[in-house]
């Protein structure tokens, strides 16, 4: 940590020892670290898991008989239209959502710390500007907004994407920042270090900042669950990931096609992944909330 | 409280600019001649460059900024390039579907939200409670157009009680589904909050004053603790009902629901950029209307709220 801080940076190992020993008594937090380390680890590992290849398209080996073949002992989770294992490409599934969800939470993280901090640093019009800023964009329906910048571009990576989400998603972040600059500029550690005529950044990004990280994270971790929602609402609507990515919300949009005759695996397992993936996140944040007692207005 | 309320009003204006001019500039930076887009391939050079100027797209960027201001502040949203509709016009003929939906989303919400997290606080513990959390940590999990897909596999595919996708002519075996897809999320969320607000006020004093006094249970939850429970629950269910308002892009996509949402998801995939903009700067206009009359409310409910 900083200079200022060496006085009582034992003491700042010792609250995050706190949290832990908090957050380890907590029985959901501890099911939600255990569900994210399994996504992770699944992600990771995915090759060595999945059963088939992702991408192949059984029928041209095993024939017609394999085109959307109902869970069985060979398929788990059944087939798609092209005789492509369901479980496979929830499991390969898992690595398009977390990319998505780490690569959009840097995106909103790089914009919303230093906004938010300036604002809450700021008095005045600084903070005025980036809170209408930050109010501006919060009136912007959510999943529209984003897909109104990915529709700009005629075929969208998945960098777009990220910067989509990340253009939204940011203003959370920023208001969390925010208030806690609020309530930390006027302590007497920050009014030390402007007496020290440290420069403003050093106060801000050394002093104040690493005080202020406590709701960021919790901030962040909710945030990932809400990403992963986005981004399966993105590709359900045919804006996000393209054919033949393995991703959650565009399995469930194909699939859906084929609910209606009774073929409901291929829609069903990806949202139960969905819904696993964000429970996790959510467990997780929950119980950070609770470890690092922060107060957050959702 | 009246000037409370002008303020929060003027306050609205710089957001609504601000809204309208990032809208301007994602729409300013879209690739591609709307003229063309307009046309397809069929324009000749001097129909797209009529059409180019009657849309002011040969004027520079910062004169065709003004120009949109200022026809948005007419109320003119400009014309889809689509369907030649007025975008103001195809707006208020597909917003009472979704003012229908999302209203009654938000009733179904409430009802289920309120009465489980009553029982659930007052039966701290049990099965009930266990079992009513379960589904309201769920429902906030599960993404809301898987949770229509299935309530659509369920009843319509498989049990045949309910027809199907569409609006029906307003009948309401077709809002059912639709409305509970919407519901499921914001019940959840009510659920859980009226669940701990009970729990808060069922420990404080008075709520044991009351006991004490021989008053029976029931007058004791409903009458004296739902009160006081009740305030930060209205709160969630007014930001929430501007969120469904805005939020139904999914719902209305799967069940082919005639509204707002259904009509920005269309102009996406068609590229229809005014009426792009239009749902966009509606939308938020509606958002932003919302949470006044939220804010403003909170007077009302809580008498401890002063305005200031």
């Amino acid at each position: 940590m900083g200079t200022g801080e060496n006085n009582n940076s034992s003491r700042h190992g010792n609250l995050w020892y706190e949290a832990w020993l908090r957050f380890r008594r907590n029985r959901l937090a501890m099911v939600g670290l255990i569900m994210v380390i399994s996504v992770i680890l699944i992600a990771i590992f995915a090759p060595y898991i999945a059963p088939y290849d992702p991408l192949k398209q059984l029928i041209w080996t095993e024939g017609k008989a394999i085109k959307l073949a109902p869970p069985s002992s060979s398929h788990i989770m059944g087939t798609d239209f092209y005789g492509r294992d369901v479980l496979s490409r929830i499991i390969f599934g898992a690595r398009i959502s977390l990319q998505i969800g780490i690569f959009a939470t840097i995106v909103s993280l790089l914009i919303g710390v230093p906004l938010g901090a300036l604002a809450g640093y700021f008095p005045g019009w600084v903070d005025d500007l980036i809170s209408w800023l930050i109010n501006v964009v919060f009136a912007f329906p959510f999943i529209l907004f984003v897909l109104a910048v990915v529709a700009v571009f005629k075929n969208p990576s998945m960098i777009v994407i990220y910067l989509a989400i990340g253009l939204v998603t940011w203003v959370q972040i920023a208001r969390v920042v925010r208030a806690q600059f609020i309530s930390l500029r006027e302590r007497e550690f920050v009014e030390a270090a402007r007496a020290l005529g440290l420069p403003t950044w050093r106060i801000i990004f050394i002093h104040i900042l690493p005080n202020a990280l406590a709701p960021v994270i919790v901030q962040a971790t909710l945030g990932m669950g809400s990403i992963i929602m986005i981004e399966a609402g993105l590709a359900f609507l045919g804006f996000g990931a393209q054919p033949p990515t393995p991703s959650w919300g565009l399995m469930i949009s194909i699939g859906q096609k084929f609910l209606a005759t009774g073929h409901w695996w291929w829609a069903i397992f990806p949202g139960l992944a969905i819904m696993y993936t964000v429970l996790a996140f959510n467990f997780l944040g929950d119980g950070l909330r609770d470890a690092l007692d922060v107060r957050l207005k959702r | 409280m009246l000037s409370y309320i002008i303020r929060r009003l003027l306050y609205t204006i710089p957001v609504i600019w601000g809204v309208v001019t990032v809208v301007f500039l994602l729409m300013a930076v879209v690739p591609g001649d709307p003229a063309r887009i307009m046309m397809g391939q069929r324009g000749d050079p001097e129909t797209l460059a009529r059409i180019r100027s009657d849309l002011g797209l040969d004027l520079p960027i910062h004169q065709q900024y003004f120009r949109f201001l200022k026809e948005v502040a007419k109320g003119d949203l400009g014309t889809s390039y689509r369907t030649n509709q007025k975008v103001s016009h195809a707006i208020v003929e597909r917003f009472p579907a979704t003012f229908r939906l999302a209203f009654w989303a938000m009733i179904f919400a409430s009802a289920i939200g309120v009465t489980a997290g009553i029982l659930s606080a007052v039966k701290q513990y049990s099965f009930f409670d266990y079992s009513a959390m379960f589904f309201a940590i769920a429902g906030v999990s599960a993404p809301v157009f898987w949770v229509g897909l299935i309530l659509l596999f369920i009843f319509a595919y498989n049990l045949n009680v309910i027809p199907g996708v569409g609006y029906g002519e307003g009948s309401v075996l077709y809002l059912i589904l639709p409305v509970i897809t919407l519901g499921v999320r914001p019940a959840a969320l009510i659920a859980r909050l009226t669940r701990s607000c009970m729990l808060e006020v069922l420990n404080q004093d008075y709520i044991r004053t009351a006991r004490a006094k021989g008053l029976g249970e029931k007058t004791v939850i409903l009458k004296h603790a739902l009160k006081n429970a009740m305030i930060p629950v209205i709160t969630i269910i007014g930001t929430q009902l501007s969120a469904l308002l805005s939020g139904a892009v999914l719902t209305e996509t799967i069940f082919a629901w005639p509204g707002i949402g259904r009509l920005a998801v269309e102009a996406l995939v068609a590229r229809d950029f005014p009426m792009i903009r239009g749902t966009v700067i509606f939308m938020a206009l509606i958002f932003l209307v919302a949470n006044i009359v939220v804010d403003i409310s909170y007077g009302f409910i809580d008498p401890r709220v002063r305005y200031s």
